[in-house]
């Protein structure tokens, strides 16, 4: 019995022809993804449980992914996957999950004080609505954005292939610069919270390994009524 | 119309071929950790049911499928339940793109190995819902370390990975297979190779890093509130994941599906058969670290992943990249 021989395993040609019945199901996959994305994000925001509002916010991020994916942006739509929800999220949880979810409920719901952060979230608020406005009027009144960028998009090249010929020619100066604010922002983040405690054991591999039986045994004659001293 | 059904039976056709199968070996591969783990101790091991005891992890399914699934009262229901299925489903979903053979692949996308790698970064949730959802404290305790383990161990393995990408120049999984007829990776990317194999130790919580479930100290970690046929799916998912990883490493460092060499006696074996037998020798040497490795503390765990296997791997990723460069080895298409 041949396994996976080509008796058993279909082989069907790469490319499956355009059919209006092919489009349907791409559109049917489209507004799935897109609703619950939507639907997500806005949970993320009403649900009153911290918890389930990360949960939805990966539920979001996965979702985002596969849009990506649909549209052909493979490369962009699996590394959404890894940093976002394989290392971004699970941190988020992490410190969620930490907090005490119940005490903190009653604080920010049920306070009638501290309505100072509300002048900075307007802010915030009102800077994100309006970069949504220029995002959908570029994409309204320049349908054809895309025949006017210098980017020539090859169907066989991989848009892996093609976005690192951008990033690491073109833009490398802008490239480098970014990893060079990352990096700076961590060693920050080490450096503020690191604190070296003192008072407690530490292991050092060299030192257990480079013990020898001369310097750590000792015979020591003890004397009556006198006792011996160790640990010195 | 009809061509479009078409498609869609002959794929969930292949879905199946690829899923019974596996589905099966995981059981198999249970009683084979079992086995292995016994003759190293000079045990038995399971040898009742069945010939040599191979009806085994059938007669647990069985058991599992017949015990009654009790869900803690202070729990939090849908995130509970929610947490075996999720384990599973990622553990199988990544089976998509692991070629067997050059033809004998489901899915040969183009980013194959970042979609791996997504996956199984995607595997933490499954243990951290648990873990939550339980609302108790070892669970809880539980989950956070591994959640924290799995996040270091996924750098090294993602700085691996560049180490291969940077010797093939394509993310295809079959073309990562191909670019090995030379030269099998694990030779002169050695070093790597064992990186590679204790960080997907501790990726999929096998001993000596299986800190999340030690028994010593968490009774059994974030499984302890679960029971029955949820239990079983955790512990079905563990499984398919540590097969997992011995795919990816076969296919990353030991040529996949081809054969040492060219030559007349391993060509009469099947691509597929010397697939199976590299994942297979992958797996028996992770049971048999099980075996005589003993566990390790927490904050080994750590300083091993951050501060021995990062920089190490870092350096070996400047090591290859300049060594290409040097000898105009670099992959171009």
């Amino acid at each position: 019995m041949a396994i996976g021989g080509k008796i058993f395993w279909p082989l069907i040609s790469e490319q499956i022809n355009h059919t209006d019945n092919t489009m349907i199901a791409h559109t049917i996959f489209f507004y799935t993804f897109s609703l619950i994305a939507i639907i997500s994000s806005i949970l993320v925001i009403v649900s009153k449980n911290t918890v389930h509002s990360v949960f939805f916010l990966i539920l979001d991020f996965i979702s985002i992914s596969c849009l990506f994916i649909m549209i052909g942006a493979e490369f962009l739509g699996m590394i959404m996957l890894i940093v976002y929800v394989g290392a971004v999220a699970v941190l988020f949880l992490f410190v969620v999950m930490m907090l005490n979810v119940a005490q903190q409920k009653n604080q920010w719901f049920e306070s009638r004080v501290g309505y100072s952060h509300m002048p900075l979230g307007l802010i915030v608020g009102l800077v994100i609505l309006l970069e949504l406005i220029i995002v959908v009027g570029g994409w309204k009144y320049k349908p054809n954005l895309i025949l006017t960028s210098s980017i020539s998009i090859d169907q066989k090249v991989t848009n892996t292939h093609l976005i690192g010929n951008v990033l690491y020619t073109d833009y490398i100066h802008l490239f480098q610069l970014s990893g060079m604010i990352l990096l700076v922002a961590m060693i920050g983040a080490i450096v503020l919270t690191f604190r070296k405690r003192s008072g407690i054991k530490r292991q050092s591999y060299t030192k257990q390994i480079s013990r020898e039986r001369i310097e750590s045994v000792e015979l020591v004659e003890v004397k009556t009524n006198e006792g011996v001293k160790i640990d010195d | 119309m009809f061509e479009y059904l078409n498609i869609i039976f002959l794929e969930t056709y292949k879905i199946l071929y690829l899923l019974i199968p596996i589905l099966v070996s995981v059981a198999m591969i249970v009683w084979l950790d079992r086995r292995v783990w016994a003759l190293v101790q000079k045990r038995r091991g399971p040898n009742v049911v069945g010939p040599f005891g191979l009806l085994q992890s059938l007669a647990d399914a069985l058991k599992y499928i017949f015990k009654e699934i009790i869900i803690p009262a202070s729990a939090n229901k849908t995130i509970f339940v929610l947490a075996p299925i999720i384990t599973m489903t990622l553990a199988l979903v990544s089976w998509a793109v692991i070629p067997f053979s050059e033809t004998f692949v489901l899915s040969n996308i183009n980013v194959g190995i970042l979609y791996l790698f997504a996956i199984s970064s995607l595997g933490v949730y499954g243990i951290i819902m648990g873990g939550w959802a339980s609302n108790s404290k070892y669970p809880f305790l539980g989950s956070i370390r591994s959640a924290a383990q799995m996040v270091s161990y996924e750098v090294s393995i993602g700085i691996i990975i560049i180490n291969v990408l940077l010797c093939v120049g394509s993310l295809n999984l079959s073309e990562i297979v191909l670019a090995q007829k030379k030269i099998w990776f694990v030779i002169p990317l050695f070093p790597m190779f064992v990186i590679f194999f204790i960080s997907a130790l501790a990726e999929t919580n096998r001993p000596p890093f299986d800190l999340p479930e030690a028994e010593a100290e968490l009774v059994a970690g974030y499984q302890t509130e679960y029971s029955g046929m949820m239990y079983a799916m955790f512990w079905l998912g563990e499984y398919a994941n540590i097969l997992l990883m011995c795919a990816m490493g076969s296919i990353l460092f030991l040529g996949g599906w081809l054969p040492p060499t060219e030559m007349y006696p391993f060509v009469l074996i099947p691509s597929t058969l010397w697939m199976i037998l590299k994942i297979l020798f992958l797996f028996i040497l992770f049971s048999l670290v099980k075996a005589i490795v003993p566990r390790y503390r927490y904050d080994q765990l750590m300083k091993l992943g951050w501060k021995i296997f990062l920089p190490l791997s870092l350096a070996y990723v400047i090591i290859t990249a300049s060594y290409l460069y040097y000898f105009d080895l670099l992959p171009t298409n």
